[in-house]
C-alpha cells in the first residue's frame, strides 16, 4: 500500500461543543472584558493621574496622604470598583494566557487553580484593607 | 519536538505586534497589581511600615520602573478601546492600521509630559533643581 501519492478524504472531527452541554461562559467573559476594560480605563488611568503625575506623583505619598483620602467615601468606592474590576479583568486574562500556552492538562490545572488562589486571596484582602481602614492606627 | 500551540498564531504585521504586546503589557500589570494590593495592605499594619515600603518607590530606579508601569497600562488601555472599536463598531475592522497610528500618536503625546512630571524630582535630585 502505497501513502505516498494517494489522497485519503479528509475528515474534520465534529466539533466538541456540540457533544458537551453548551454553555456561554466563554461569551460573557469576551463580553466581560470589554465593559469592565471600558470602566477601567477611566478608574486606572484617573488613578494614576492622580497618583503619579499630578501635585509632585508619588512623592508625596505616604500614611497621611492614604488617610486623607479614605476619609472619603467616593474615593473609598473607586478603589473598590478598581480592586474588583482590575483583579477580574487581570485574573481573566491570566486564564485565556495559560489556556493558550499551557499544553498539558495537569499543567493547565494546576497554573489555574493557583491563578485563582492567589486573586481570590489579593481581593479579599484588598476589600479588607479598604473597609477596616484605621487612620488613628499606631 | 517542539509542538506548535493550535490557536494563539496569526502571523506577521502591526495586527500580531499589537496583541503580542497587549498580552504582554496585561501580564507584566497583573504581576504589578498583586505587589500593589500586598503593599498598601501595610496601612493596616502600622503607618511607619507603610511609609519604609512606599519610600522605595521614590528611588530613581523604581521612578524609571514607574513610567515603564505607566506607560503599560496607557499602552493597555489604549489598544484595549481599539480592540472594542474592531468588535463593535461596523467600520473598525476597516479602520485597524489608523487606529494602530492614532493609539501610538495619543500614547506620545500623554507619555511626554507624564514623564517629565513623574520624573521631575528624581531629575532634580540628581541634577540639582533649575531654579
Amino acid at each position: 500500500m502505497s501513502t505516498t501519492s494517494q489522497q485519503g478524504p479528509v475528515s474534520v472531527p465534529a466539533p466538541r461543543s456540540r457533544t458537551k452541554q453548551r454553555s456561554n461562559f466563554e461569551l460573557y467573559s469576551w463580553l466581560f472584558m470589554r465593559i469592565s476594560g471600558i470602566v477601567l480605563v477611566f478608574l486606572v488611568l484617573g488613578h494614576l493621574l492622580i497618583m503619579n503625575i499630578l501635585d509632585g506623583g508619588v512623592q508625596r505619598i505616604n500614611f497621611a496622604f492614604v488617610a486623607g483620602r479614605w476619609s472619603s467615601p467616593f474615593w473609598q468606592i473607586w478603589d473598590l470598583m478598581m480592586l474588583w474590576l482590575a483583579m477580574l479583568h487581570g485574573t481573566n486574562g491570566m486564564r485565556t494566557i495559560i489556556n493558550d500556552y499551557a499544553e498539558r492538562d495537569q499543567t493547565r490545572f494546576w497554573l489555574k487553580m493557583v491563578l485563582y488562589v492567589a486573586s481570590g486571596f489579593i481581593v479579599l484582602l484588598g476589600t479588607l484593607v479598604i473597609f477596616t481602614f484605621d487612620p488613628n492606627i499606631g | 519536538m517542539a509542538s506548535i500551540p493550535a490557536g494563539t498564531i496569526y502571523r506577521g504585521g502591526q495586527g500580531m505586534w499589537t496583541w503580542v504586546l497587549h498580552r504582554i503589557t496585561g501580564v507584566s500589570v497583573f504581576f504589578f497589581l498583586l505587589v500593589h494590593v500586598l503593599d498598601t495592605a501595610l496601612v493596616r499594619v502600622s503607618p511607619a511600615d507603610y511609609d519604609t515600603v512606599i519610600a522605595s518607590y521614590k528611588t530613581p530606579i523604581v521612578n524609571l520602573l514607574e513610567v515603564g508601569l505607566v506607560g503599560a497600562v496607557l499602552y493597555h488601555a489604549l489598544n484595549g478601546l481599539r480592540v472594542i472599536l474592531i468588535d463593535f463598531w461596523a467600520k473598525g475592522p476597516r479602520y485597524q492600521r489608523q487606529m494602530t497610528w492614532a493609539i501610538g500618536i495619543v500614547w506620545a503625546v500623554l507619555m511626554i509630559p507624564g514623564t517629565f512630571f513623574m520624573l521631575k524630582h528624581t531629575i532634580e535630585a540628581i541634577f540639582g533643581s533649575a531654579s
